[in-house]
């Protein structure tokens, strides 16, 4: 009896400190970790760009919309779903908002009321038919995902910029950081800015960040991907708590994509290509499981930071074939896959040992 | 024994611990939170410790200023013509020869690129050299390079901005001049076998929409369709890729059954419209007149295009040099010493065929002698 009992106690020892905290924020802590260990080490070994901070808030503005997008994917996937029709959904959003703006003139109000609406038909329609209908999610977005790429090319084939000048202003608007800017090799200080985009991502993580955490739906979300029976059980509408979990997705998706519209100012049938395995990828570096019930928007804020900064170190270091990157990034998510997968074998250690 | 047992309860108390803490949630993620605040704030202020004294960044700068850093965002790697130009950029600026050059791959977007070109603003490069995926959309970027003083040579393609002084020069290809060349080709040899230009049956399969060589080749053939009364039956993109142009081909050949020319905008959709053709028992060759399908093609770097052009499986290729390093390399020797390149210059180019009755060629009053392959 004492033979077999010996395995798992040392373990328990090992990871002692951290046993105190719930998967999901020992998750969001070794991301967190791995982000300032990655973004420190740049600065020590490359110094230069990643000096200074402007490089981190370019990481930011280039991302704000991946960062919009991945929080409703890691929602989907705390439930225990995935939506893959977000990428497609950007790019549709995109070019119909450029389309509006720049043929028939349209003003922005009405193009951000195209995107969210976009988004939403797409979140209502996918999660209609994964909650009630009962329908694989992967095989619902992946259709709704090759409908969105389809529209896109039938509301315009030609990629195009869209010189709409109320847009165009809003585009290059630029908030100035006071304080972080920095003199460039001409003695010139150049002040420090990042994009609308970044303050609409930053709102969108703290919002959903605290409704998650504390709202009762946003508890729900973890439960049925937890447990659904479990769930049922404690009286949460569990095909609701799905069905909202998609339509948030797909509304963040809409709000992304105008983001992302208004980053590279432009309607292309090929934007955002692959953008959703980019998103299952901050999700997953930021510690949300694939199987549902643990995952944090803190932590996949900075999975999608650490996945940009590795981007920039690996192509800062020379390595500049686009394979290396693509190698890291399959490095790094291995490296969180198998930290995942000793996090859950820690709690069912811990759920074994009590019954 | 003992030991094990207060190792026993140890983990128990861990147990509780844990359970406690799942309950109450919120405190340890707060604790989080304020030390990645603390930890931005840090680094940020150290950043901005270490570049604000003068001196300290310019002692970094001497250590490096031996070689030359030559920023280099790409649009991709989509065709061997793409693969041949990264080759030569990266074969020109070596260490040995004072330079260190920074690659990037935009992967065909666009904010990929845009994001490289800030990086390299950010890394305070010396030159930054643009292969752009589009023509437009680039004012902005283009502006903060400017703002930085870097100075901006564009290859390839071109970049449509509202103020051409935001790139200092561009060099490449004269793409219209290209496809006039090669349609030239085309109408020297329809009236030397004495065929009817309304005969003349051609599809075109074109590049990436809205990249120059696709709207220069495009132009070119379309005016040179019109000028001669040539039925230009559908044009259809091909994305400069082998894949594409095998798809778009087969589905044309089943659309059509009286294409007798088939223009593609590069090798690669070439070589992958001469597979459809060969899979629907069609065969390739100039010889129109006996139901033969014949391939004009463009770029000639592949090695492949160019042995089918001696087999006569393509008949005729106008050539786009990649090879841009050393005319790149020219125009920052010049501007290190001070002086003014011309604002757009061309690269040389030929044109192959196998055919030897047509030596010669004269486009807008210009001669151009025709490479036999053999």
């Amino acid at each position: 009896m004492s033979q077999t009992k010996k395995a798992p106690a040392p373990k328990a020892g090992q990871g002692n400190k951290f046993s105190n905290m719930t998967d999901t924020n020992l998750l969001l802590f070794i991301t967190i970790v791995v982000f300032f260990v990655m973004y420190i080490g740049a600065i020590l070994i490359q110094g230069k760009g990643f000096l200074k901070p402007q490089t981190f808030f370019n990481i930011l503005n280039g991302n704000a919309a991946l960062i919009i997008v991945s929080c409703g994917m890691s929602i989907v996937m705390i439930t225990g779903g995935i939506d893959i029709s977000v990428g497609g959904v950007t790019a549709l959003v995109s070019m119909c908002c450029a389309v509006y703006l720049d043929f028939h003139n349209g003003n922005i109000f009405m193009s951000v009321l195209i995107a969210l609406a976009i988004g939403l038909a797409f979140g209502v329609v996918q999660g209609f038919l994964v909650a009630y209908l009962d329908i694989q999610p992967f095989i619902v977005t992946l259709a709704g995902m090759f409908f969105a790429r389809g529209m896109t090319t039938i509301v315009n084939t030609d990629p195009f910029n869209v010189q709409n000048e109320a847009f165009v202003a809003l585009k290059d608007t630029r908030i100035i950081i006071p304080g972080l800017g920095s003199v460039n090799k001409l003695g010139k200080y150049v002040d420090a800015y990042i994009e609308i985009g970044v303050v609409a991502a930053l709102i969108v993580v703290v919002v959903l960040f605290c409704m998650l955490r504390w709202s009762k739906l946003g508890r729900g979300f973890y439960a049925v991907g937890g447990n659904p029976q479990s769930a049922l059980m404690l009286g949460i509408n569990v095909r609701r708590t799905k069905f909202i979990s998609h339509v948030l997705c797909g509304l963040l998706a809409g709000i992304g994509g105008f983001v992302y519209f208004m980053h590279v100012g432009s309607g292309s049938p090929s934007h955002a290509q692959g953008m959703e395995m980019n998103a299952i990828a901050s999700s997953i570096i930021g510690g949300t499981l694939l199987t549902g019930g643990v995952g944090n928007l803190i932590g996949t804020f900075f999975g999608v930071l650490s996945l940009n900064t590795i981007q920039n170190i690996v192509s800062s270091a020379g390595l500049n074939d686009a394979w290396w990157t693509g190698i890291t990034i399959a490095g790094m998510l291995c490296l969180f896959l198998v930290v995942q997968s000793v996090v859950m074998a820690r709690k069912k250690l811990a759920i074994k040992a009590k019954s | 024994m003992a030991l094990l047992e207060k190792r026993q309860h140890k983990h128990k108390l861990h147990r509780e611990k844990v359970h406690k803490s799942t309950m109450t949630g919120g405190g340890s993620t707060a604790w989080i939170l304020v030390f990645a605040v603390l930890f931005i704030a840090v680094a940020a202020g150290c950043a901005n410790r270490f570049t604000a004294p003068g001196e300290s960044e310019d002692t970094v700068q001497s250590d490096e200023s031996k070689s030359i850093v030559v920023g280099f965002s790409q649009l991709g790697a989509e065709s061997d013509w793409r693969s041949a130009n990264t080759e030569s950029m990266k074969s020109t600026f070596v260490e040995e020869s004072g330079y260190t050059l920074i690659f990037e791959d935009g992967q065909q977007k666009q904010a990929n690129q845009i994001m490289a070109i800030r990086t390299f603003i950010q890394q305070e490069v010396d030159y930054i050299v643009l292969a752009p995926v589009t023509e437009t959309g680039w004012d902005t970027v283009l502006q903060e390079a400017r703002d930085a003083e870097i100075p901006v040579i564009v290859v390839d393609r071109k970049v449509d901005v509202s103020d051409e002084s935001l790139f200092t020069c561009w060099v490449g290809s004269d793409f219209e001049l290209e496809a006039k060349k090669a349609a030239e080709w085309l109408n020297r040899y329809v009236t030397e076998q004495d065929i009817d230009p309304g005969d003349v049956h051609i599809v075109n399969i074109q590049g990436t929409l809205g990249a120059s060589a696709q709207i220069g080749r495009t132009k070119g053939l379309e005016d040179a369709a019109v000028k001669n009364g040539w039925d230009l039956m559908v044009e259809v993109t091909g994305d400069f890729t082998q894949a594409k142009g095998k798809e778009v081909m087969a589905s044309l050949l089943e659309q059509y059954d009286n294409i007798n020319v088939v223009y593609c905008e590069n090798d690669n959709e070439a070589l992958g419209a001469i597979e459809a053709i060969t899979m629907a028992g069609r065969s390739v060759g100039s010889d129109i007149l006996n139901g033969k399908i014949m391939v004009i093609s463009f770029d000639g770097v592949n090695e492949q295009a160019l042995r089918y052009v001696r087999e006569d499986k393509i008949t005729c290729i106008a050539e786009c040099n990649p090879l841009h390093g050393p005319r790149v390399q020219a125009i920052i020797e010049l501007l290190e010493a001070g002086g003014t390149p011309d604002k757009f210059s061309y690269v040389e180019e030929e044109i192959f065929s196998a055919n030897e009755t047509i030596s010669k060629l004269t486009v807008d009053g210009t001669e151009y002698e025709v490479t036999i392959l053999k």
